[in-house]
Parts: C-alpha cells; structure tokens; sequence
C-alpha cells in the first residue's frame, strides 16, 4: 500500500508502546457484534497506479469531451479557455493541500489570495464588499434570500420567471424546511413580467437573474429603487460572470446583494461542479453575510497581514444562533477564478467579453438565415434563445449523434411545460467560425 | 512610500534607502521568503497575461443595457502572475511540506494520481446539461462511486449532490423532516445535539427550522445515555451524533442510543466526519444509524484546497431511502439514466445547481481504487495506531482528558498548564516555530484548553516521533517557567500573531485605490 508509510516493524513497536496487544485491542469500544472481522465483500482489493488509471480512463472515454467537438451548451456552465498557468499555480501543493487557514501566520499565501479575490469579485460586480466565496450560484442565491430576509425581518421572496430554474429550487428546497416564503413566477421566455406588483409589505426581497437564464439582458435600476422604496431589497443573480466584464454591473443598478456563479473563470466544466459561488453586498450588510471573510490587519509588528474575520457570524462560535451552517468556502475554486482574472487584468477581460458578445451575435445571426427558425432575443450577451420549428429535445440529440453538442433544450429545464421547440444557445472564445458553421449546416440539414 | 486607504504601508518600501526595522533588509525580504505586494498594487494600465484574437466587427446587441465604463481590475504581464502566485504560495504550510495533525479536520496525504484522474477531459470537460448519451461515462463513475459508498456503510441509499459535510448535514435533516411530515407527525419540533458536536450540528439544526437541545457528556467523555433518554419523546425529530466523536473515542452504547431513538420515534442522524476511524471495520448501518454524511476528503483525501471545495455524500438506511434530493443516477433501458426532476414522490428538491462536485467523485474513487477494500481497512488500522501512539508518548507530560483507547485522534486538555502562564493558543504557536502546523485548539468545548491531534494513517513513524519529541520538550519548558518565550512566538513565520480583535472592530475587507496627493488638492 503505496500510501501508508508504517511497516510490520513499525506497528509492533508502536503497539509496544501502547501496551497493546494488536490493533484490534484498540477498537474494543466498538461493539462486539458489529466488529468486522476483516475487509468488506463486493469491493476489489487495492491497484496499482496503472490499473486504476486504466479503469477510470476507460470510463472517462465513454464520455464526449465538450472541447472535442462543436459545443454550445451554457445554462448556468460554461467553457471558456482556461490558460494553462491557472492549472498550474493552482497544482502547487502549497496551495493546493493546504487547510483552511485558522493559523494566520502560516497561511499568509491563501488569505491574501481570499482578499484580492474578495477585491476582484466586488469590482466586477460593483458592489462594496464580497465574501471569500460559496459553494456555487445556486445555494449563492438561496443563502441571499435568506440573508435578505434576516435584514428586512420579512420572510417572502419573489423570484423572477427568468431566474435559471435550478436556482429557484434550491431556494424553494430551503424555503420548504427553514420556512420562508418564496413565490417563483413562471419562466417567460420573452419577458415582460411585472415583479414589483408582487412586492408587498411582507417582501423581503425580488430575486432577478442578468443576463436571464433565457439570454435577455435588462437594466434592472428602476426596480431596484421601486423595490428599495417599498422596504425590500433587489436580489441580481448572474450565472455568466464574464457578462461583468461588458455591461453595467448589478451594483451600478442599485443591487443590493449579488448571487452569482463565478465557474467561467478559471474552472473547468467539472460536469456541474466544484464550481464557485460569489457573494457581494453593500457595506452596510456585511455583519448578517453568510460565509467567511478574509480581512486586513497588522502583526505584532505593525506589517500588513491577513486573518479570517468577523466569525462570531459563525457556525463554530454561534453555533444554533449561527448566520448560516456554512462550513467549507471554494477556497481552491476561488483562487483559479481569481488567477485567470489577474491574468485578463482590465484590457483581457474586456477584450474577451466583447468577444464573447461578437461571436454569439455571429451566431444568431447564422441560425436566424435557416427558414423557421427564430431568435426571441432583443438583447443577450453570450447566450440566447432559438425558437426551432420541431421539439428541441430531439434536434440536440439528432445532432449529437454527428457529434455536435446543440445547446440545453429548454424542455430539459422545464420539463411538460410546453416549451418544446425553444434551444439555449450559448457561444464563447471557445467556438471557431468552423465550429459555428458546422452547426448552422446540420441544423440546417435536420430542419429540412 | 505608497499607503493604502488605512494608512498601513503597502509592502515593499519602494525607492527609500532604509532598513525595514522588522528584518533588517531594505527589501523587507527574508532570504527566500519575499515580501509580495497585492496584486492591485502592481497595475500597469493596458498590461495583460493573455493573448486573445481580434474581436470580429458586428453590431453589439445589449438591447437597453448599457457597456460598462470600467472594471478596476489591475493589468500584469504573465510572469508577473505567475511570480506573484507562486510567492504566495510559499507563505502557506500544507500537508506536502508538513504534518499537519489537525484533530477533526483530517489532512492525511493527497495522491497526485488524484488528480490526474480529475483532470482527463471525459471528466473535467463534461458539460452537466450534456445529452446523458454522450455522458455514460460519468454516470458510471457516479454509480461506482455510490456503490462503494453504499457497501462500505451499510447503507440503502445515497445522495452525491452535497456540496460539503455541513451540506449534507443540511440533506440529512430535511430528510428527517420531510419523513416525519409524511408521516403526518407534525409536533416533533427539537432536535437532540450533544455538547461535543461540530458546531455546523446545532446550526443545521437550527437553520431547519428545529430547536436545539443539547445532552451532556458523561465523565468518560461519552453521550450520556440516561440523560439523553431522559430527553426523548415525542417532541424529538431526531438526534445529531457524531461517532467516533469529537473526544476521539467511539461511542460504546451506540446500539443502546439508536434503539432508544427509534423507540422514540424520531431519527439517528451521524455525523460522519470522523468515518475514516472506522471505514472497513464497522458498517454504520449495523450500528442502527438512519443517515450520514461523508467528508470525501476526509476519509477518501480530496485536497482541501484552503478551505474547500469539499464534497459531502449522505447514505440513508431503508427508513429514510425514499426522501433523498435530485439529481440521482438509475439504470435506465440504455444504459446509465439522470433522475432530474422530483415529481409528486417524496424525493425532495434541489440542494445545488447541478449533480454535486464530480471532480471530488473522480479523486474519491481514484483513492478508493487504489486502497481497495483491504487497505481501507490497514488505513482505519494504521490511523488508530498512529492517534493510540501519539496520546502513549505524551501522557507523562501533557493531560489527556480521557481514558483510551482513542480512535483516529487524542485529546488533551491544559491541566498540565496550570500555573505556567502559557496557554493553549501560545503552545500552538510556539509549535509552528517548529515547523508543525498546529494541531486544532478550544475544540471539543467540552474540556478546557482542548489540544486535538489527529496524524492520520499517512504519517510515518519518524514523522510523529519528531513532532512528539518537540512537544514534550515545549511542555517540559512550559513548566520551567519561560512563558515569554511562548507569548512571543512564532518568530519565525512571514507575520507574527496578527491582530484579529482590529480585523473583526473596523473590517477592511478589500483593497480600495491609494489616495494620492493629487487627488486631495482636487477636492
């Protein structure tokens, strides 16, 4: 066993020392009809190194990699180009292998790394101050509704049409067990929905999505001062945080927190996860945000250094009286998000967000030229949704079958909703004109 | 000098001619550990680490949303980055440059193997929203996975989707809740927390709308089964315990506690962040427990990464089976199929956005693969030993707190500091000085001063014999009488006992632009 370092010698010495006969002696507590004489059946014994990489390579061929073909999947996940110094840095056992840092002294590299990330991520979405990340967008947006709730002591949520539908269920899981209202409003695939009708004197909070998960981008300041107005705050969840680098960030609309998942930068599909969730607020919420929070301070020397900070929110010292249960952050996620922003800086980020943004155009503009097909989107930034003259749901498995990843039907979201024949496209620095037209030609093809 | 907002100096002196008062250098430096300036303080506008194409000319169609303005985000080369990144990670310890013998934390070694596996582009680069088709593969490692999980505890059922242990604290209980409202039992309104609980218990608990009600422990550091009876009845939805517990010792009456749960009519929630005591040698099923989650980097090492991400899987019994969460994986007619959507049966919603941290899945079976079902068994062995080794060679000096065997770790407390003037916190870190991460302080709060070790099975002898032989030295120095010495350490780390009661009073939690000279006279 390559990774356990004792040998026979070593464990009869110890167990001299401990005065015990043999390890099993050590576990007598256990009780006694519950022992295991030895390992556990249906299971293989151990394998070497090749052995196991050619099993789990085997599994791994069964898949089609998104980058091995044309692919346009998004809907909350997205593939962007990652530069291979992220992989790297992120690789280094300092970082990677490291605990949470609760010793300060020691863990200098990983909390400058949660501030500058804390830093990026409040400058992207133009909010005052940002956590040290959470699991992903999705629990990012139900931790908000309930942070909202605890500011305005009211326990009801709107949530828009356009909010990605996996969103408003794990909100409306929380909602159901920790016993909060929420009020999801049914997805609108072209707009046009009148939130603040909703908003009433027990509304804790409108949750709105930018881009939405149908593609359409708004400027959502007029609701937020409506709803602000009215004693409930606006919720902006983005699920496509490279949107950030091109329009008018939540916090410039008057957001006052931002749900959102950061997986764009520097983390791979991961088919669904770990991916990174981004939290950000105005500076006056920040003692009722969930999650932890690196901050500055000096050393018994007067130098700048970093230490978690304000935990008496938490769990381990609150314990039943806690903000949230929340325990692990994305630390290492975090730090590849925030290796690929400092690569970009201000020029990159922009330049790939326009490029994100001319692409996609190219896009719709390829699939609106094949008869009967529509795109339903004034405005979009990377992403939009296509209107197909046949279910959606069989045209991506068609095209699948030439090896062409199509897009997220919609059906597959909303399941017997009747919103069969609509296709989510996505496009990113990731998709050749070769790529695009390939995939105007077989839709073209299967449509016909 | 450059100041940031707090009137703190940046780092690096730039340009002045004198000695950093702290190390004697110009530079501030130290030999190889170089002081690194933030990254938003070495911006030079227009600079980039990445080389993208031309952005094709087409009309943009943002419909009434307007292009931002500016981000803020500062400019680097990619050398700079990767010089910047790489300083900082030298400012970390970590368990591939030490031992690491943090109790109820669990950091044993993390193959690279792993890793690798993480990363072959059939498992990194799927997409979740991918046809199943094209995506068999990954359901089959989800289904292996789930097996082994299932085997390896007993268990009915499994959920992979948690994102973490307290995550999945958070399934199991919404799986008590949503059971007993099934059932129609609606008055069942607390739930039974031991003192010595990971605090993510009670806040779980709590979080799901139960109220806490805490048993204490008895002398020997156990759940006290009378009082815990004494506490079960038809208000209790369920209990909370975490076996083997956070004193490092197995809970001798679990069989005891489970049958006077049940009796109760409630359910017997484990914590199972400590399984990797026990993997192989007790299937929690046989011991009466209804559910548990399971730290994956815990028991089966997925890197902590600084604090995440982590992955926490919860098995359920036959009782409890049909309340578990989408996504989940079936044998469909071709092949592997995706459950997406939880329908009018029991199962229960969403938890997370997609079908939980498949990167974790791969590094957890990858190790699960590589121990197999023999050498999970030597790991849970040799992790025992290790933490029954360590607790034999300190007792003369340090106090445990209670009698062993232990199980993956051992538990002191500061009697043995009694007088001296030298706290735990000041022990921990005169230990750093030795080139130790500290092992975890103040925790279980049942014991005073608690000092929790835990070497877990990929530390050799020589390993803990070192890390022995430093603390019985400090302990005997404690007692000497030199407590300057541990108030002043460490000595020897970039920074020195920071300042945390500033941190928390007057929270700076971001870098905010300098406030130049130029701009003051402006105003």
């Amino acid at each position: 066993m390559r990774y356990l370092p004792l040998t026979e010698a070593d464990r009869q010495s110890m167990l001299e020392a401990i005065r015990a006969k043999t390890v099993d002696d050590l576990f007598r507590d256990v009780p006694e009809a519950a022992r295991l004489a030895g390992p556990i059946g249906g299971l293989p014994n151990h394998m070497g190194e090749l052995e196991v990489e050619r099993l789990l390579g085997a599994m791994a061929a069964k898949n089609i990699p998104a980058g091995a073909v044309p692919s346009f999947l998004g809907a909350g996940a997205y593939r962007h180009h990652v530069p291979a110094t992220v992989d790297h840095l992120v690789q280094r056992g300092e970082f990677l292998t490291a605990y949470t840092p609760y010793q300060p002294e020691v863990s200098q590299g990983t909390l400058q790394v949660l501030f500058e990330f804390q830093t990026q991520v409040a400058l992207l979405t133009g909010m005052d101050v940002a956590n040290a990340s959470m699991y992903d967008g999705a629990t990012s947006c139900a931790e908000a509704v309930m942070m909202a709730n605890r500011i305005t002591r009211r326990k009801k949520a709107i949530l828009s049409g356009g909010l990605h539908p996996h969103y408003r269920d794990v909100t409306t899981t929380d909602a159901r067990f920790i016993g909060f209202e929420a009020v999801a409003l049914p997805p609108a695939p072209t707009g046009g929905e009148d939130l603040l009708a909703l908003v009433d004197d027990r509304t804790s909070c409108v949750v709105v999505q930018n881009p939405d998960v149908f593609g359409h981008v708004r400027d959502y300041t007029d609701l937020a001062a409506a709803c602000q107005a009215k004693g409930a705050l606006l919720v902006v969840v983005v699920t496509e945080a490279l949107s950030l680098g091109l329009l008018t960030p939540p916090g410039d609309m008057g957001a006052d927190i931002v749900a959102a998942e950061g997986q764009s930068f520097g983390n791979a599909l991961n088919f669904g996860g770990p991916y990174v969730g981004l939290f950000a607020v105005k500076d006056k919420y920040v003692r009722q945000m969930p999650g932890r929070l690196c901050g500055e301070t000096v050393d018994a020397d007067g130098r700048r250094g970093f230490v978690l900070t304000l935990s008496t929110r938490e769990q381990h010292i609150r314990r039943e009286k806690a903000t949230s249960n929340i325990c692990t952050n994305s630390g290492l996620c975090a730090l590849a998000f925030s290796i690929h922003v400092s690569l970009l800086g201000e020029a990159g980020i922009t330049q790939l967000a326009q490029l994100n943004h001319a692409k996609a155009v190219q896009m719709a503009d390829r699939l609106a030229a094949i008869p009967g097909v529509e795109i339903l989107n004034d405005g979009f930034f990377n992403e939009f949704t296509v209107k197909l003259p046949k279910p959606a749901a069989a045209v991506v498995e068609e095209l699948a079958g030439r090896r062409i990843l199509a897009g997220v039907p919609v059906s597959r979201l909303y399941p017997g909703q009747g919103m069969d024949d609509l296709l989510l496209v996505a496009v990113t620095e990731t998709n050749t004109d070769a790529d695009m037209d390939a995939f105007a030609a077989a839709l073209t093809e299967v449509l016909a | 000098m450059s100041m940031n907002t707090q009137g703190r100096p940046s780092a690096i002196p730039a340009g002045s001619a004198g000695f950093d008062g702290v190390t004697g250098t110009v530079t501030g430096n130290r030999g190889l550990q170089i002081e690194e300036p933030l990254i938003f303080e070495q911006d030079s506008a227009g600079r980039t680490g990445v080389d993208l194409p031309d952005v094709p000319k087409v009309a943009s169609r943002l419909g009434a949303v307007k292009p931002r303005a500016r981000v803020g985000l500062p400019g680097l080369a990619e050398p700079q980055v990767v010089r910047h990144y790489t300083r900082l990670s030298q400012k970390n310890y970590a368990i591939d440059s030490g031992f690491y013998p943090l109790g109820s934390c669990t950091m044993k070694h993390n193959p690279r193997l792993n890793e690798k596996m993480a990363r072959l582009p059939g498992f990194s680069d799927v997409h979740p929203l991918q046809p199943v088709s094209t995506v068999q593969g990954a359901l089959e490692l989800m289904d292996q996975l789930a097996h082994w999980l299932k085997t390896l505890t007993g268990m009915a059922a499994v959920t992979l989707v948690p994102a973490a242990g307290a995550h999945g604290e958070m399934c199991g209980i919404m799986a008590i809740r949503a059971a007993h409202e099934a059932n129609g039992d609606s008055g069942r309104t607390k739930i039974l927390v031991p003192e010595s609980a990971h605090g993510t218990n009670p806040a779980t608990a709590a979080a799901c709308g139960y109220g806490v009600d805490a048993i204490p422990a008895t002398a020997d550091g156990r759940v006290d089964l009378e009082a815990l009876k004494a506490k079960l009845g038809p208000d209790v939805a369920g209990l909370m315990l975490t076996n083997p517990n956070t004193c490092g010792l197995f809970e001798r009456d679990i069989i005891e506690i489970a049958e006077a749960v049940h009796a109760a009519g409630a359910y017997f929630y484990c914590d199972g962040a400590n399984f990797n005591a026990i993997v192989g040698r007790v299937r929690p099923a046989d011991l009466g427990i209804d559910v548990m989650h399971i730290n994956l980097h815990k028991t089966f090492s997925t890197p902590h990464g600084g604090g995440g991400p982590g992955s926490g899987p919860v098995v359920f019994a036959q009782s409890l089976a049909p309340y578990i969460p989408v996504p989940y994986v079936t044998h469909g007619a071709e092949g592997f199929a995706l459950v997406e959507a939880a329908g009018d049966g029991p199962a229960f919603g969403r938890m997370k956005a997609f079908h939980g941290q498949m990167g974790m899945f791969v590094r957890a079976l990858s190790y699960m693969l590589s121990h197999g079902a023999d050498g999970l068994r030597q790991a849970s062995s040799d992790a025992v030993l290790n933490a029954n080794y360590v607790m034999a060679r300190l007792e003369d000096v340090m106090t445990a707190s209670f009698e062993g065997p232990c199980m993956h770790e051992c538990l002191f407390d500061d009697r043995f500091l009694k007088g001296t003037g030298v706290t735990t916190l000041d022990m921990a870190k005169a230990l750093i000085d030795e080139g130790f991460h500290p092992m975890t302080m103040y925790f279980p709060l049942v014991v005073h001063g608690a000092l929790l070790i835990e070497p877990t099975e990929t530390e050799s002898k020589a390993s803990l014999d070192q890390f022995v032989d430093a603390l019985r030295a400090l302990a005997e120095r404690a007692k000497s009488g030199d407590a300057a010495y541990f108030q002043a350490a460490p000595r020897l780390t970039p920074r020195r006992r920071l300042d945390e009661t500033a941190a928390a009073r007057k929270p700076v939690l971001r870098w905010t632009p300098p406030v130049t000279v130029e701009a003051v006279a402006a105003e």
